[in-house]
């Protein structure tokens, strides 16, 4: 080690790194952490593909006569599916950084003190657009065809992302309550479960007996994946996006300042 | 001389425990300063009260006149933090770690790049720059560590606990570093459960015990308080200690101090030639002896002296 004096001198800080900076660097270090953990993407690859294979060619036929004509209908479902569910890494992230301390770093540092959360957010709308782009190749190959052609598909995909990011929020509550990262997770999935499989990404629900129907007609994954479904096959979906977009909206206006309350809190 | 850290009556409670109980401390600019303890002593919740981590219950703390909780933003913008816990992201290399913190500090990105090169070489890390800090050794992982908090220097550091953990190799490594962060003028608050750690760094020192500062001064002061030398008798047998307890106290006085091992006999010299009286002592009265040592009086020793029990840790 040869510590010259100058490298250790004291110079004047420079000036903090503005809200949107610190928000930008800790996205970067998000996309960092996914390639140096490349596994970290599994979830996100290998899991859509093995659901959209598994649907599509063992009950795809039975459900909507072939394979072909089921993918139609389920590959925006299985989108809004796995991106609902990697929604959790938002939460399970901030767990692990005040686990391992790098939580105390950052509120020690001269920055705003939301940015980590922001950044994070902003890493998973990077993962979950990653993950939308696999699923339609994916998808492509088998033979789904969307009929609304690209701006149908961007527009369902940045609907997906809105009511994700929403989402998130309340993963980031949890993850601020509980201790490890695996609480966070297995707290989540109790929530995640129900709520997309108890919809109509797999069947329409026209098939659901009354008293389920009037669950999963409530159910805003329901509502997310029939817009996303309408979006990309270029069929009206002002009503379900509506919805959406309100339910996002009334989850971030509640959340976020719990989820930000709890994440400045001492500890 | 104006004081880089004043606290009066600082005083922090956590839902059932009382972690600090009133600490008033004055730490110089420019000093290294150690907070001795055991654990739950309330030495971490000090450095994290004046690192903003944490809101004291009662009190107050300044650092660089800064009151730390009104003016919490500009304490921030002065001081650096390394934890007990390494503070840097594992997943990352150490090189990107570090140009994280620059970045989030305000340097630009090929600022914070050469500020990561210049620091990796300072701190014997060129070689370990590309590697994720996941596979750091001990040593690497905490000179990363303190790396992080000297992206952009700061007008005061603290570490806490910087050496547990790590093999003597790499805790003179670290001293070594303390040492020139202090004489490069950053006012150092470490905080540790050495007694020589202590000894070596800090010019002054608290010594913690149960929120309260039970004795404060430069390390001579303090083990002036227990004697220079501490004699240390491990026995055979815990049968014979109550017999050779009598036969130290009737060579050395009042000097015998009280131990927690009940086959350790420990006692306080006036000088290191002393012990050739003991061990004759000893000997003479068939003292099974397994092993018998000279040396500096340990922290448990200078708690016995101070407070009359032993360092027993308290949870916090």
């Amino acid at each position: 080690m040869t510590a010259a004096p100058e490298v250790l001198a004291i110079r004047a800080r420079p000036h903090p790194a503005s809200a949107l900076s610190a928000v930008l660097t800790l996205g970067w270090r998000a996309m960092l952490k996914i390639k140096h953990v490349p596994f970290q993407l599994f979830d996100v690859s290998v899991m859509p593909i093995m659901f959209t294979l598994l649907f599509t060619w063992i009950f795809g036929g039975a459900l909507a006569g072939t394979p072909r004509e089921y993918i139609q209908y389920l590959l925006p479902g299985i989108l809004v599916q796995t991106i609902v569910f990697i929604t959790v890494y938002t939460g399970v992230g901030l767990n692990t950084d005040i686990h391992k301390g790098l939580h105390d770093r950052f509120r020690s540092l001269p920055m705003w003190q939301g940015a980590p959360i922001f950044g994070a957010l902003a890493g998973d709308l990077f993962r979950y657009s990653v993950a939308s782009l696999l699923i339609l190749i994916v998808g492509f190959i088998l033979g789904f065809r969307p009929q609304g052609g690209a701006l149908g598909v961007l527009l369902a995909a940045a609907l997906v992302m809105t009511f994700c990011f929403a989402l998130s929020w309340l993963w980031i509550i949890v993850g601020m309550l509980v201790r490890t990262p695996e609480s966070v997770m297995t707290t989540s999935f109790v929530f995640l479960m129900p709520l997309t499989f108890a919809s109509d990404i797999f069947v329409n629900l026209a098939t659901m007996p009354g008293w389920l129907q009037a669950f999963v007609g409530r159910n805003p994954v329901t509502h997310l994946a029939s817009a996303s479904r309408k979006l990309m096959h270029g069929q009206p979906a002002l009503a379900d996006a509506g919805w959406v977009l309100v339910a996002s909206a009334l989850i971030v206006l509640v959340a976020s300042p719990i989820a930000m309350r709890l994440y400045r809190k001492e500890r | 001389m104006t004081n880089a850290i004043e606290t009066n009556g600082l005083a922090k409670s956590f839902k059932t425990t009382r972690a600090l109980d009133g600490v008033d401390l004055r730490i110089r600019e420019g000093s290294v300063y150690g907070l001795l303890g055991p654990n739950g002593a309330g030495k971490t919740t000090t450095i994290r009260i004046l690192a903003t981590l944490l809101k004291p219950t009662a009190g107050t703390a300044t650092v660089l006149g800064h009151d730390v909780v009104r003016e919490a933003k500009i304490v921030r913008q002065k001081v650096s933090l390394t934890g007990q816990y390494a503070s840097v992201d594992e997943d990352l290399t150490g090189q990107e770690n570090l140009v994280l913190v620059g970045r989030l500090l305000g340097l630009a990105w090929r600022a914070a790049k050469q500020r990561a090169t210049e620091l990796l070489e300072a701190f014997g890390l060129s070689d370990a720059a590309g590697r994720q800090v996941l596979t750091y050794s001990g040593g690497e992982r905490r000179r990363i560590d303190i790396a992080a908090s000297l992206v952009a220097i700061p007008e005061i550091l603290f570490l806490d606990e910087p050496t547990t953990g790590l093999d003597p190799r790499s805790r003179t490594q670290v001293w070594e570093l303390v040492r020139r962060i202090a004489a490069a003028g950053t006012t150092v608050l470490l905080t540790t459960q050495y007694l020589d750690e202590a000894d070596r760094l800090a010019e002054r020192l608290a010594v913690i015990d149960h929120g309260r500062v039970i004795a404060e001064g430069t390390s001579r002061e303090l083990k002036a308080s227990v004697g220079s030398n501490a004699l240390h008798v491990r026995l055979v047998s815990a049968d014979q200690r109550a017999l050779a307890q009598q036969l130290v106290s009737r060579v050395l006085g009042d000097g015998v101090l009280p131990a927690t091992d009940p086959t350790e006999v420990a006692a306080r010299l006036e000088s290191p030639a002393q012990a050739a009286a003991v061990l004759s002592a000893l000997t003479d009265g068939k003292v099974e002896i397994a092993q018998f040592s000279v040396g500096n009086p340990s922290l448990d020793e200078v708690f016995l002296a101070l407070t009359g029990r032993p360092a027993e840790e308290s949870k916090q």
